[in-house]
């Protein structure tokens, strides 16, 4: 019995993989994630930046053979910079949405399963983080825990779940019904059981789709949060060059070469994200070809 | 002259999967005030061989060939700017109930006014006048004149769209599954409607169905359309009494007769045929229950079996 | 209107807002460490007002109770005092409501015109080049972080061309002659912030127009009209476009959460001196009480906005009015 189930999985993970290969979206999408993990990970090792050597060369200096992008306000190398500073929105980006799909999905689950006075408390709260204005949250929890990379990661992940929350409550709702939930009950399996093993699988699919358009918003929200000052200082991250070329007035001077290549990257990136998160979404739920 | 005469009408759709023969050469006529009714299964063209009278076809749809005369003018050849001036005035068309016929944001009395305006010179005034009118020929409570269609119950949402669909006089009504979503005793008084209002003003109508037993009752006429093609055609107690065709004789099977003996309701196996790439020979050659060598090869004319009675199987005069 | 509908409604509105002030009240207090130490931090604080807000919050009572002063003071109005400006915070954000709603109101006029107009065309030229454009500019815009956006106008606008004054919302230091002239003033300094503001949301009211009208496109009702003898024009504007644009009065306040996000990077950006900047300027200056002031009065306009258009919706489609 339990070999079938594994070729059927097996031969429904292949479809998948298959399908997503098919898409021309998904395969844009896919490009563009690779070239930034690639430049996240493999780029630092291939070109020297130091993020604390100020005066590596003149302040805010156009490209030039020496600094492909210029530099920035305080002599440091942009596109050394821009290389380094990948990995800080990949990772809070991927981090904050963790932790924000771990909660929602608890949250929707268990209230779609319970149903009752559970789902009602929970779908009440769930309703006032949608309808919460994100930013001003996110600024309060950020002003009060301080600034730092690990304490964005948290302020995202706590503020973004209602979404996934909802989408797990209704998948849940109609996972419940089936035959195979009233089976495990009347052999007396257990609520977290039954979540676990029954409910959690089918309701996986869905979420995950959805995490991944929420990637994209919390990368954009950590630029937005960075952009503000919440930033790590220590670290190079897109969000922070831009805080600094606005601090420092490169913009009126128009030096466009340390604030026009993180927007762009920034763009970029969040449309990785997007353009695979909904091929995700049209592969795995059929109703939703584009018209 | 004919009222309408339909003659060789081709009517393709565009499609990323190809070409879509939805009317694939189809003929018939009307004389003034006669009624026909055009039957078959879902897709086989019925309404959109209704629909391409006016042009009334999506963005995908053409009319690839043939003739539409009316009063002996071929409106498959006009322009959209003519064929506006003889919608609603010349033909119009009733279609099926179901909530989203009428513009739900739009009040009914308005609707139908709006029909008027556009043909006729009235003032605001007259136009209300004549809508009060119609909702009084169509048997409608005046009192729901300014009222929004979902407050309307399906039969007198029914009516209502008969009552737009005659304001402007046409000679010819075109009922698109009118009936379907009604239950039996609606259906039975909407039809008994059409049929009043028919004789008294002379219009003719088609009539698109799934269900033979209104046609025998309501039409003259009726054609049996398969595949995009007329399967069979003629006047009504002739086919149903003596059909010819194996698709027609396999439909009024599927009907049960509360008169005749008890015999089991017999569905007709397969599928509809793909319009993309249609069977060489016959179209319903993989699914006929007396099909011969020549049905894959050939495609058959319409041949005679009765004066006026036609049927497009090579083997048609046998069974007659 | 339904009677029902308008009740629920209320209920659910009145919860929310029960559910932020919750929220709002424990930040404060879950947060590690004494809350008066850590108001201590801020180098602004000093003895004075550390009493009144020992007074205020009533550290040394209960927690119901605690949280029974904390409710009857924000009903008298009484936010807290602002470290930074020494002045009641309702008094702060109150001076600057003003530009915030000048400014948030023409960026969603121009955003839904636009956006509906975006959404009709992509729909009617469904497939074509148009299309394709109108779906790559909601992607793009949807993918851009607004303050970059100003930025890039800025350099662009303002220091490149020259076209308009980058910083403000009146020139300063000037009289002006009259009305006419103050308002003109008003409008240079205002259109960048406010296209900043609209691009953010006109894409999202654009993808719901399209497919909505695409949706509405599909319906009998359409045939009729075209049937009735109506130019395509008319049948669009007559009859597909007010059922369509339906879903977008409840998007908007759907997306007046990324509305306030947007207006606050604007005001950030342009230094429009709103309440978005001036969460920006309590944010850098660690000013907690006008933080979370701001906080609350933006979460109670934002649930205010939700109701009012779901009264809006009701009153607009018919079918749930009567």
């Amino acid at each position: 019995m339990e070999n079938a189930k594994k070729l059927a999985l097996h031969r429904k993970r292949k479809q998948f993989v298959e399908a997503l290969f098919r898409s021309k979206m998904s395969l844009v999408g896919l490009a563009i994630l690779v070239f930034f993990v690639l430049l996240a990970f493999v780029g630092p090792l291939l070109y020297d930046y130091d993020h604390q050597e100020y005066g590596a060369g003149e302040m805010l200096e156009p490209p030039s053979k020496a600094f492909l992008l210029g530099t920035d306000d305080l002599g440091r190398d942009v596109l050394g910079e821009l290389i380094h500073g990948a990995k800080t929105s990949l990772i809070v980006g991927v981090l904050a949405t963790l932790i924000s799909m771990v909660i929602g999905t608890v949250v929707g689950i268990s209230s779609g399963y319970f149903g009752g006075r559970i789902d009602a408390f929970l779908m009440r709260v769930t309703d006032a983080f949608l309808v919460l204005p994100w930013l001003p949250l996110m600024l309060v929890l950020a002003a009060l825990l301080g600034s730092s990379l690990w304490n964005i990661v948290v302020v995202i992940g706590v503020t973004s779940w209602a979404g996934t929350a909802r989408l797990a409550r209704a998948q849940t709702l109609s996972v419940k019904e089936r035959q195979f939930v009233e089976r495990a009950r009347s052999i007396g399996a257990g609520h977290v059981y039954i979540m676990r093993k029954k409910i959690l699988p089918n309701v996986f699919p869905l979420i995950f789709s959805n995490t991944v358009l929420v990637s994209a918003v919390a990368i954009l929200s950590e630029t937005t949060l960075s952009f503000l000052g919440m930033g790590d200082v220590l670290r190079p991250s897109w969000g922070m060059m831009l805080h600094y070329a606005f601090e420092a007035g490169a913009v009126s001077v128009g030096a466009y070469w340390f604030f026009v290549p993180p927007g762009v990257c920034i763009i970029l990136l969040v449309l990785g994200f997007a353009f695979l998160g909904h091929s995700f979404d049209e592969i795995l739920n059929p109703a939703l070809r584009r018209r | 002259m004919k009222l309408l005469e339909v003659r060789n009408l081709k009517t393709y759709f565009d499609t990323r999967e190809g070409v879509v023969r939805a009317v694939d050469d189809v003929s018939f006529s009307l004389e003034k005030g006669e009624a026909i009714g055009l039957v078959g299964e879902s897709g086989c063209g019925k309404t959109t061989t209704a629909l391409s009278v006016l042009q009334l076809l999506p963005k995908e749809g053409r009319i690839a060939g043939g003739e539409i005369l009316l009063n002996g003018e071929d409106f498959a050849a006009k322009s959209e700017e003519e064929l506006r001036k003889h919608r609603w005035r010349d033909v119009s068309i009733v279609f099926q109930g179901a909530m989203n016929a009428l513009n739900p944001v739009m009040k009914v009395s308005r609707q139908i006014a709006e029909a008027l305006l556009l043909h006729e010179e009235l003032t605001e005034e007259e136009a209300r006048r004549r809508v009060l009118a119609l909702f009084d020929l169509v048997e409608i409570s005046s009192s729901l004149v300014d009222c929004y269609p979902h407050e309307f119950s399906g039969g007198m949402r029914q009516r209502a769209m008969i009552a737009m669909a005659l304001a402007c006089g046409p000679k010819l009504i075109v009922g698109d599954e009118p009936t379907t979503a009604l239950d039996v005793m609606v259906q039975a008084q909407i039809l008994a409607l059409l049929g009043k209002l028919r004789r008294e003003f002379g219009m003719a109508m088609i009539l698109i169905t799934h269900d033979l037993s209104i046609v025998g009752a309501n039409c003259d006429q009726v054609a049996v359309m398969y595949g995009g093609k007329v399967a069979e055609i003629g006047p009504v107690g002739k086919v149903l009494r003596n059909p010819c065709h194996p698709y027609t004789q396999r439909l009024l099977k599927a009907f049960p007769d509360i008169r005749g003996e008890r015999e089991m309701v017999q569905s007709i196996p397969g599928f509809p045929p793909n319009l993309v790439t249609p069977p060489p020979g016959c179209r319903f050659s993989p699914r006929c229950d007396a099909v011969r060598e020549i049905c894959f090869s050939r495609e058959p004319a319409m041949r005679c079996v009765e004066p006026g009675h036609e049927a497009a199987c090579h083997f048609a005069e046998e069974r007659s | 209107m339904n009677s029902e509908y308008l009740l629920r409604k209320i209920f659910h509105s009145a919860i929310t807002l029960f559910i932020v002030l919750i929220i709002n009240y424990f930040l404060f207090r879950i947060m590690p460490g004494d809350p008066v130490s850590m108001i201590m931090r801020n180098p602004n604080a000093n003895p004075s007002m550390l009493a009144q807000v020992k007074s205020l919050y009533g550290f040394d009572k209960p927690q119901l109770v605690q949280f029974a002063v904390y409710l009857r003071e924000l009903v008298k109005g009484n936010f807290g005092m602002s470290f930074f400006y020494r002045q009641p915070v309702i008094d702060v954000i109150g001076s600057r409501l003003f530009a915030t709603l000048v400014l948030a109101f023409a960026a969603e006029i121009v955003a839904i015109f636009l956006g509906i107009l975006l959404g009709k065309i992509a729909a009617v030229r469904r497939g074509e080049p148009v299309d394709a454009a109108i779906l790559g500019f909601s992607l793009v815009t949807y993918a851009m972080p607004t303050f970059w956006l100003g930025i890039v106008f800025i350099a662009f606008f303002c220091v490149h061309l020259g076209l308009f004054p980058t910083v403000g919302m009146y020139t300063s230091g000037v009289t002006f002659a009259g009305f006419a002239d103050k308002a003109v003033d008003l409008a240079k300094h205002l259109f960048l912030p406010a296209v900043t503001l609209a691009v953010v949301i006109v894409g999202g009211y654009s993808m719901i127009m399209r497919s909505s009208l695409l949706d509405v496109l599909s319906e009998d009702y359409i045939t009729t009209a075209r049937a009735k003898g109506l130019s395509r024009r008319d049948v669009i504007n007559r009859h597909a476009v007010p059922n369509a644009r339906l879903p977008i009065i409840t998007i908007i306040a759907i997306n007046l959460g990324f509305m306030i996000a947007g207006a606050l990077q604007v005001e950030t950006v342009f230094s429009w001196p709103g309440i978005g900047r001036l969460m920006y300027e309590a944010l850098k200056a660690r000013d907690y009480p006008l933080l979370q002031g701001i906080f609350l009065i933006v979460s109670f306009c934002v649930i205010l906005a939700n109701f009012a258009a779901d009264i809006m919706y009701g009153y607009l489609d018919p079918r749930i009015r009567y």
